[in-house]
């Protein structure tokens, strides 16, 4: 086996060099990836996660998608066009066609987006869009409840799927299109999308197979991997392991350990870039009278050393963060950086009155973020610093986020990632006074609020002018690094390791999801 | 013997019995499945509709009786992460681990049998000497351990530089020790060769084989030490005995006393120890599974518990527990056939 893929890379090298300039597609390359998921499913709309957003890019082409530098890269949408306020045109890629056959067009668009809205996972974010219809083949209109400068980031997350395919009953008269969570659905086990890669095996939890599409539309890419075999590997070590050892070509997450490792072993590389995962603590001021005062807030921030975590605990895996937003969001102020004080917090302390300080419970989790744990044990001891005293506790994920729902500690330890790559979200879900009806606020566990805040990024919300929008949220950003709405620590990197030859640098980016269609392999 | 067969059975039933109470009693302190089948961003009312669509919402009572009544009609529910009937994710994994334990075990017994009685007739040999002491070595370390060294050795390959590199004998022991690791690190690799049903087999092809080797060594390295030790003790015990000495003034050559008297009674309780370590021994692989990220019962089950999927925890639970009763009746089975003289049932023959 070894012997024949060394012979046809030897045969195939040898035809590269004497053609000179032969297209790279000709080659054929199996890439073996080491994830640390599979997709829990292969209905796209069932669960909103990782490794299905990951899954879509290979079986599946978002309208836009994100380039590097947080920009919207055309894919099945080639023009759009604001209309007005409320109303957006996208011209649609021609010549698609899904893996079934069928012919994509704007019929599987409006079919795909109105699934979206049915879906539990992303039915509250697609809510801005009240309808969109099918001007012609290759025409759709999408129309706003109200001005939304989001959407193409939406966009991102409409992978059109064969209208075609999903309709109708399956043999026990099920509707192939339904949605059902943990459900034995035809979607979930069925796939076709207009992507590079066919499913063609799959053993939940062992491994996914996939082939190249051989019709598929993006001739120009210059991706030239024709096989994927996707094995999902939980643990760090072996996940290292079996890179290092030659098992697989292609990981995620190297954990901080291992970084110098990885880059420093023979035939592997490791390509790192800043994640958007933001990670910080609540301060629960409904428990913690103290934390009403925004002075003991800020010396809660203060006492914390950013810099020191993401430098010796992180080994700089991480960049410390001021604010919500990483660099290349709509609101990233460059001005609201780490500022530890250790004195300035005592003397806030004191300036409050609790210069004695007083003692708090914290959550952490232990198997979710890099060293989450760890973390929560330097930052319980340098509140320490300031008097506070620290009783941390804690926990798996699978009974963190129970514990973190009653909201029954005095500071809890979060990390979030903006589903729609933007802002707002941040604010939205982790800051906003909490309103049950309306879901605002829903992971703001200090039950913080400022309205001042909440009303200036709901005003941000549906500015159309991006320009006016992006001053508007760095703005609402430093008023909450005034008041310390939240205590910012992070964002965690992101680490991809690569067997040599493997250039994965240009298909990986911060959302987390390599674009493996264009993966070239030049071995 | 069939009403000892029968008795087991019943053994059996209540063992699943109990053990459905204790995992169904736990399973609030396993966490929330719900939180891992949705993305962070849903709203609660859309997660209030799915607990209440799997039934977590109502009390304890119900949701056994409901369980209990399907589990009777040989329904166990569906697993929330791989959207199929527990039993059927269960059957899908065992092969692998029985796999791993057989292998295991056959090393275990290859090398522990001959070592065992060797440093029991020679207990002053260098070699025995030797042999303990790296089993006491051997049981106090963590299998985990084990199998990430093993990995780093034979599979990633390991450059010692310890010595001189310009002397010829450092030159020689750095090269004599350092490895080249090809071994495969994970899962059974792609050369399995189908048998049956759900069971595709490791064991007929040469990178299949290769796949097996590790983990199967760390494995065994868990239950080597102590097999070493007890069958060495035990021998020790049955040479000082009477009927050996005996046999021995009788003039019956050495080797047939060794291997026949003696190495007959020497068997008896480790066949009792073994049958019961059999039983440890998948326990034990959730350990060894998930280091070598090997596709059977133990990385299941630890997968099940991170996501909370609480069927297939207590369906794998109430398993193992029918695994243990069946590797003991095995074992008293055996025991039967070994020494005549134990009745199963309890009653005079």
């Amino acid at each position: 086996m070894t012997l024949k893929k060394t012979l046809l890379a030897s045969v195939i090298g040898a035809t590269v060099a004497g053609t000179a300039m032969l297209p790279l597609a000709a080659s054929a390359e199996t890439l073996r990836i080491g994830y640390s998921a599979d997709p829990e499913t292969l209905d796209l709309h069932e669960q909103l996660s990782g490794g299905v957003l990951r899954f879509s890019h290979l079986a599946f082409d978002p309208l836009v998608r994100w380039t590097k530098d947080f920009q919207f890269e055309p894919r099945l949408a080639t023009e759009w066009e604001q209309v007005d306020d409320t109303h957006m045109r996208m011209t649609l890629r021609e010549g698609v066609t899904f893996h079934s056959g069928n012919e994509f067009t704007a019929d599987d668009v409006v079919w795909t987006i109105e699934r979206l809205k049915e879906s539990p996972d992303y039915r509250a974010i697609f809510e801005p869009i009240a309808s969109v219809e099918a001007v012609d083949d290759y025409t759709v209109e999408i129309t706003t409840t109200e001005p939304y400068p989001l959407l193409l980031n939406l966009a991102t997350y409409i992978f059109p799927m064969d209208s075609e395919f999903y309709t109708g009953e399956t043999d026990d008269g099920n509707d192939k299109a339904e949605i059902v969570k943990a459900g034995n659905t035809f979607a979930s086990r069925n796939v076709s999308g207009t992507g590079p890669f066919i499913v063609t095996d799959r053993r939940q939890g062992v491994r996914v197979d996939f082939e190249r599409f051989e019709d598929y539309w993006d001739t120009d890419s210059e991706g030239n991997v024709s096989r994927i075999v996707l094995t999902p590997i939980a643990e760090n070590a072996s996940r290292v392991a079996a890179l290092l050892s030659g098992g697989v070509d292609f990981i995620d997450a190297v954990p901080p350990n291992d970084l110098d490792r990885v880059r420093d072993a023979q035939g592997s590389n490791l390509v790192e870039i800043p994640g958007t995962r933001i990670i910080g603590f609540q301060l629960n001021e409904e428990r913690v009278e103290a934390f009403q005062d925004p002075r003991v807030r800020q010396a809660v921030d203060l006492a914390i050393n950013q810099e020191g975590i993401a430098d010796r605990l992180m080994r700089g895996f991480a960049t410390p963060a001021g604010q919500f937003s990483p660099e290349g969001y709509s609101g990233y102020n460059p001005d609201l950086v780490p500022r530890y004080d250790l004195e300035r917090a005592q003397e806030l302390m004191a300036e409050a009155g609790y210069e004695d300080g007083f003692s708090v419970e914290m959550i952490a989790p232990n198997n979710r973020y890099v060293n989450d744990a760890q973390i929560a044990q330097a930052v319980a001891n340098m509140l320490s610093r300031i008097n506070i005293n620290v009783n941390l506790r804690t926990m798996p994920l699978a009974q963190y986020w129970p514990e973190y729902d009653t909201r029954a500690s005095d500071i809890a330890m979060i990390g979030w990632h903006s589903d729609t790559e933007d802002s707002a979200n941040f604010f939205q879900y982790l800051s906003f006074c909490i309103n049950e009806e309306t879901g605002a606020g829903q992971y703001n566990y200090g039950n913080y609020c400022n309205e001042e805040i909440d009303a200036l990024v709901t005003e941000a919300d549906s500015e159309t002018d991006l320009e006016k929008r992006n001053e508007m949220l760095r703005e609402a950003e430093a008023m909450l690094y005034e008041d310390v709405g939240f205590v910012m620590l992070h964002w965690q990197n992101l680490a991809y390791a690569a067997a040599d030859g493997v250039d994965i640098e240009p298909v990986v980016n911060a959302t987390d999801f390599p674009y493996l269609g264009d993966l070239v392999i030049n071995r | 013997m069939i009403a000892f067969l029968i008795k087991r059975l019943m053994h059996a039933i209540l063992v699943m019995f109990v053990i459905s109470v204790l995992a169904f009693a736990i399973q609030d302190n396993l966490g929330d499945p719900v939180q891992q089948m949705v993305g962070q961003s849903v709203p609660e009312s859309e997660r209030a509709a799915l607990r209440d669509r799997l039934g977590l919402n109502d009390p304890f009572l119900v949701q056994y009786a409901r369980f209990a009544k399907n589990a009777v009609q040989g329904d166990f529910g569906y697993s929330y992460f791989y959207r199929e009937p527990a039993l059927e994710v269960i059957a899908r994994h065992l092969p692998a681990t029985l796999e791993l334990v057989f292998a295991a075990t056959l090393i275990i017994v290859l090398l522990s049998v001959p070592i065992g009685v060797y440093s029991a007739i020679k207990p002053r040999s260098p070699f025995s000497r030797f042999f303990m002491g790296a089993s006491i070595i051997g049981i106090s370390i963590p299998v985990f351990l084990t199998a990430i060294v093993l990995i780093q050795i034979f599979s990633i390959g390991m450059t010692v530089t310890l010595f001189p590199e310009g002397t010829a004998w450092g030159a020689w022991l750095n090269s004599a020790l350092s490895t080249q690791g090809n071994m495969p690190s994970f899962g059974r690799g792609y050369d399995l060769v189908h048998v049956m049903g759900h069971w595709d087999t490791n064991l007929a092809t040469w990178d299949g084989l290769k796949h097996l080797v590790l983990p199967a060594v760390s494995l065994a390295s868990i239950m080597l030490p102590l097999f070493i030790r007890l069958i060495r003790a035990e021998m020790m015990e049955v040479l000082q005995s009477e009927y050996v000495k005996y046999a021995r003034a009788k003039g019956i050559s050495m080797r047939r006393v060794y291997f026949v008297h003696a190495l007959k009674n020497t068997m008896l309780p480790v066949i009792t120890v073994g049958g019961v370590q059999i039983g440890t021994m998948v326990a034990y692989t959730i350990l060894t599974e998930t280091v070598f990220q090997w596709p059977g019962m133990g990385l299941m089950f630890l997968d099940a518990i991170n996501r909370a999927d609480i069927p297939l925890i207590v369906t794998y639970l109430m398993i193992v527990g029918v695994i243990f009763v069946v590797t003991n009746t095995i074992v008293d089975l055996i025991y039967g056939f070994v020494n005549p003289t134990v009745k199963l049932t309890g009653k005079p023959a």
